[in-house]
């Protein structure tokens, strides 16, 4: 049974927690992402939920930690700068290897920045931004539809491997309306949870502390161990006219839909352009960067930021080929023409 | 031989790392032994501070939570309402509940949150090495006030059973001393009174403890607890602040 609705991204997240079984949702207000907040405060006290509006965002994220230290699927939403504050939570809970589901609709910065849409959080989201040695696994939706199936599944991966998904996304996504199915029977992994506190099963302790060294290396070690058999089973990629690219535009998110406008205008001038599309942007889709890099002559990183996925682009394809940078930042976005462009600029410089 | 006193088994046998003359033991004890009595120890939450009673988690014989710095009140939040059965209780010394968690402490108090709140007061940050916290005397020295807090720059201590009993979700808040046995009696008595209002479901509860902390203070034991009743007891007055 499916059923069609209109809806805003930002909803079909907040629906997509409650239908993986998410009844603790910890937030504090900040644009773009409020109706996602809103619709959890109208939705779950209806359901036997708990909505709470934390004081801050520090506080939201360690709500979080405690929630999930007791067991229970639990969410919280932020956009960029409530996103920075949020670091130190989301480095406790890696370190305790807690799952929880941290949603960040990203706006321009840095420091207030703006509201509009932004990709600039991009290192901030896949290589850490908190203190330490860890990984958050990064989903970039790029419709509603995927706003809501994404977000399933990053119920069903942290408690899969007990780490924190953040679902990737930006202002457009999480303001537009669109058709979206609503799939039930989506969930869920409901995993025993043999180490949540509270429950009279002897004694249990959520912590990060390690006081001698070896301990706190071997920890560390065999959360990585973890993180490799992530590396190895989640990375996920789309690919659009990508099998014959000569020029392959990586691009994720919102800057992917606009992308293929370019791609489709590449094409019908006789230009053999493609698109990859990572879906997880951590752990980037290494393999299929390298494979499109034994056809491809050139690259283009289309982003919404100062070349930040540029890099990961660069290190998948061992810097074999040509890859040259085409963003908007502060709010702005690509238009086509400007992607259309860079494709352009790519084939020259691939034949150079 | 008949057995006169045993160790509460709501404390485990872990070996305390606390200083010499450290009260800490005796304030774990209390709530440890609360906790027995209340026959409440399997389903029961501490969230443990940043702090010298960071590793809390090993002496008391129930769950436990490390937090970051400050962010106790914010994370048996998420423990109590993830599982509103569960007991939970923080237990926090100065720096961390009325400096870096000052938002986290009058949040929780003012949402009512059905917690308990164990704030050890020695009026220093003492596993940093004793530099100036939010309660430090005036005029009194440490690392970070060699010449003294000097409330011109410092500014003023604060007193957090005062600052909490203005909120309408404080249930009850109460200021002890662990100096003598007269006073570590009642500061049972309080402790035992936050956790019953817990069970009851009335909000949030606090019990400041005054305590000392020889090692940073440079005094011995028996003069560090002479300097708690002559220093801190007339600026932060025992008593019932709200209930």
């Amino acid at each position: 049974m499916s059923k069609r609705i209109l809806i805003k991204g930002n909803e079909a997240i907040a629906e997509a927690a409650i239908a993986s079984g998410c009844r603790h949702f910890f937030g504090y207000p900040i644009t773009p992402q409020n109706e996602l907040a809103a619709h959890m405060s109208r939705r779950l006290p209806k359901i036997g939920g708990c909505y709470l509006q934390a004081e801050s965002e520090v506080a939201a994220i360690n709500m979080v930690y405690g929630a999930s230290a007791a067991g229970v699927r639990c969410m919280t939403s932020s956009s960029s700068p409530g996103i920075s504050l949020k670091t130190e939570g989301l480095s406790y809970l890696a370190g305790c290897d807690l799952p929880a589901v941290v949603i960040n609709v990203q706006r321009g910065g840095p420091g207030l920045g703006s509201i509009q849409p932004s990709q600039a959080d991009y290192f901030q989201a896949v290589k850490g931004g908190g203190h330490g040695d860890y990984r958050m696994i990064v989903l970039a939706p790029n419709s509603v539809q995927e706003m809501y199936s994404h977000t399933c599944k990053a119920f069903d991966l942290a408690d899969q491997y007990r780490l924190t998904v953040m679902i990737l996304t930006d202002g457009f996504l999480g303001q537009m309306m669109e058709p979206m199915t609503v799939e039930s029977g989506q969930l869920t992994v409901d995993s025993e949870k043999d180490w949540a506190v509270g429950g009279k099963r002897g004694k249990r302790i959520v912590n990060s502390l390690f006081l001698k060294p070896a301990d706190l290396e071997k920890s560390n070690l065999e959360r990585f161990e973890r993180y490799k058999l992530v590396e190895e089973s989640e990375p996920l990629h789309e690919g659009y006219m990508l099998d014959d690219a000569e020029i392959v535009v990586a691009a994720y998110g919102a800057t992917s839909r606009i992308t293929r406008n370019a791609i489709d205008e590449a094409r019908s001038q006789g230009v053999k352009a493609g698109l990859l599309r990572p879906v997880t942007v951590w752990p980037f889709p290494k393999k299929a960067f390298a494979k499109a890099a034994e056809h491809a002559r050139a690259f283009v990183s289309a982003e919404m930021s100062m070349g930040q996925m540029i890099e990961d682009v660069e290190l998948a394809i061992r810097c074999r080929r040509p890859v040259l940078l085409c963003s908007r930042v502060g709010g702005m976005a690509p238009e086509p023409k400007q992607i259309f462009d860079a494709i352009l600029q790519a084939d020259k410089e691939a034949a150079r | 031989m008949t057995t006169v006193f045993e160790k509460t088994p709501m404390l485990t046998d872990t070996v305390l790392h606390y200083c010499p003359g450290c009260t800490h033991g005796v304030i774990h004890r209390l709530v440890a032994e609360v906790l027995e009595e209340l026959n409440v120890g399997e389903r029961t939450v501490g969230i443990a501070p940043v702090g010298c009673s960071v590793m809390a988690y090993n002496y008391f014989n129930c769950d436990f939570v490390q937090a970051a710095h400050g962010r106790a009140p914010a994370v048996a939040t998420g423990v109590k309402r993830a599982n509103p059965d569960s007991v939970v209780f923080t237990y926090q010394g100065d720096g961390d509940l009325a400096a870096i968690g000052t938002a986290e402490t009058v949040h929780a108090a003012a949402r009512g949150e059905n917690i308990t709140a164990i704030f050890v007061n020695n009026t220093i940050y003492g596993m940093t090495g004793g530099q100036m916290a939010p309660t430090t005397m005036p005029g009194q020295i440490t690392q970070t006030s060699p010449y003294g807090r000097d409330i011109k720059a410092a500014g003023y201590p604060i007193r957090v059973c005062e600052m909490l009993a203005t909120l309408d979700g404080t249930a009850y808040c109460e200021r002890v001393a662990v100096d003598c046995v007269k006073n570590v009696r009642a500061a049972k008595k309080a402790i035992k009174k936050a956790f019953e209002m817990q069970l009851a479901g009335k909000g949030f509860t606090l019990v400041e403890v005054l305590s000392t902390c020889p090692t940073n203070w440079g005094l011995n034991p028996v003069e560090s607890l002479g300097w708690l009743r002559e220093k801190m007891m007339p600026y932060y007055p025992l008593g019932v602040y709200k209930e």
